[in-house]
């Protein structure tokens, strides 16, 4: 299978993509994944729930300004040369 | 003849002390032994014998000369200097240094327990004050030497291979490079994830995953030269018998890191947490032989 770095970077920025899209409270809310659901309590162990949630959070919060560029990146790239 | 030597000598001069400046003194003795002493040498025989009249030495002993040469050989080792501040931020090279200081009977060791690691008994990692011990003094430290190597001599059996069918471009072989570093980097990615999600508390760093993710290439070149030199029977017999001892190896090697004390020690521990990691370290040791299997049957006809 001949997979290049170029698909890997194309997937990666797919995928952040897709992360940053879940709109907080319009879906995550109601499917039960929003901000508040995910911390349990003061327990040593966060559970693999909670985890996925920060995660999914942090990349929201972290990824949205660097997506900005890097999606106009692309775009010109794309239509410059197809 | 000796007056040759010593104008030579004399030309090397400033680039010796340009070279000589920006080491640390303690940092790189303890990794690879220090074999610089032939240099200091060469300095002190020409430092006595310079002025001595040659048609050449009126152009270097003038001054302006020298102060060029002075300001060159700053600016030279500030643009040194700067470069390497630069670049041990992004990749870190001290790092990187601790995984290549290996030697001949380490890489021999290891190769054996890659291939046949059945007999070995104590997998623990020593430690030196509480850094890992470098892997020339311990055979269960993981290093990137093998990996590197191993994936090197990957890619050109490869080539090889095709060549053999016919089917060889110079483009295939940078093709399967990549692939397989894209594997790679999907699979170290992937066991991350995993880390972090089930809130393991390693000592891992991401270089590890990355040495213990290449020790399958050990395994993958073994394969398709065994598939070359014997047809598929060959490649089926070791695939079979390379799958195994990685499997095996794998589970070894990470068990210690990832579980608990008590359960890496074969003591059946109850309790979701040790169970859940127990599913991962299975998980990270079975991704390696259908890996292997994956990147190496097209190979193969």
């Amino acid at each position: 299978m001949a997979f290049t770095l170029y698909a890997l970077i194309q997937t990666a920025i797919l995928f952040t993509n897709a992360i940053a899209v879940l709109h907080e409270e319009r879906f995550l809310s109601k499917i039960g994944w929003g901000a508040e659901q995910g911390v349990g309590g003061f327990g040593d162990e966060p559970g693999i729930k909670a985890q996925l949630l920060n995660l999914i959070r942090s990349v929201r919060t972290v990824m949205r300004v660097p997506l900005i560029a890097v999606n106009s990146v692309c775009i010109v790239l794309l239509l410059l040369f197809g | 003849m000796i007056a040759d030597v010593d104008v030579a000598v004399c030309v090397l001069e400033p680039e010796v002390r340009m070279r000589g400046t920006p080491m640390d003194p303690g940092d790189p003795s303890l990794l690879f032994d220090d074999t610089s002493a032939g240099g200091n040498r060469h300095e002190h025989s020409g430092v006595g014998q310079g002025p001595d009249v040659y048609p050449g030495q009126a152009l270097l002993s003038h001054p302006m000369s020298n102060l060029a040469m002075a300001y060159g050989s700053s600016l030279a080792s500030h643009g040194k200097e700067m470069m390497d501040k630069n670049l041990d931020r992004f990749v870190p090279i001290s790092k990187l240094k601790y995984y290549f200081a290996v030697d001949t009977v380490y890489v021999g060791k290891k190769l054996g327990l890659l291939v046949f690691p059945y007999m070995h008994d104590n997998w623990d990692v020593s430690y030196q004050q509480d850094t890992p011990v470098a892997p020339r003094f311990d055979v269960n430290a993981p290093d990137l030497y093998i990996p590197v190597m191993g994936f090197i001599t990957y890619i050109l059996v490869a080539g090889l291979a095709l060549g053999t069918q016919n089917r060889f471009s110079p483009e295939i072989l940078g093709i399967q490079a990549s692939s397989a570093l894209v594997w790679l980097i999907i699979e170290v990615l992937a066991v991350l994830l995993s880390l972090y999600l089930v809130t393991v508390h390693t000592d891992l760093t991401t270089i590890d995953l990355v040495a213990f993710s290449g020790y399958k290439y050990v395994g993958m070149f073994v394969e398709v030269l065994a598939g070359l030199l014997f047809g598929r029977m060959g490649y089926y017999l070791s695939l079979l018998w390379c799958c195994v001892s990685t499997f095996v190896f794998t589970i070894r090697t990470v068990r210690l890191k990832i579980l608990s004390e008590a359960a890496a020690e074969g003591r059946l521990v109850r309790g979701a947490k040790n169970q859940l990691r127990m599913y991962l370290t299975m998980a990270i040791a079975t991704a390696q032989p259908v890996f292997m299997y994956w990147l190496t049957f097209h190979l193969v006809r």
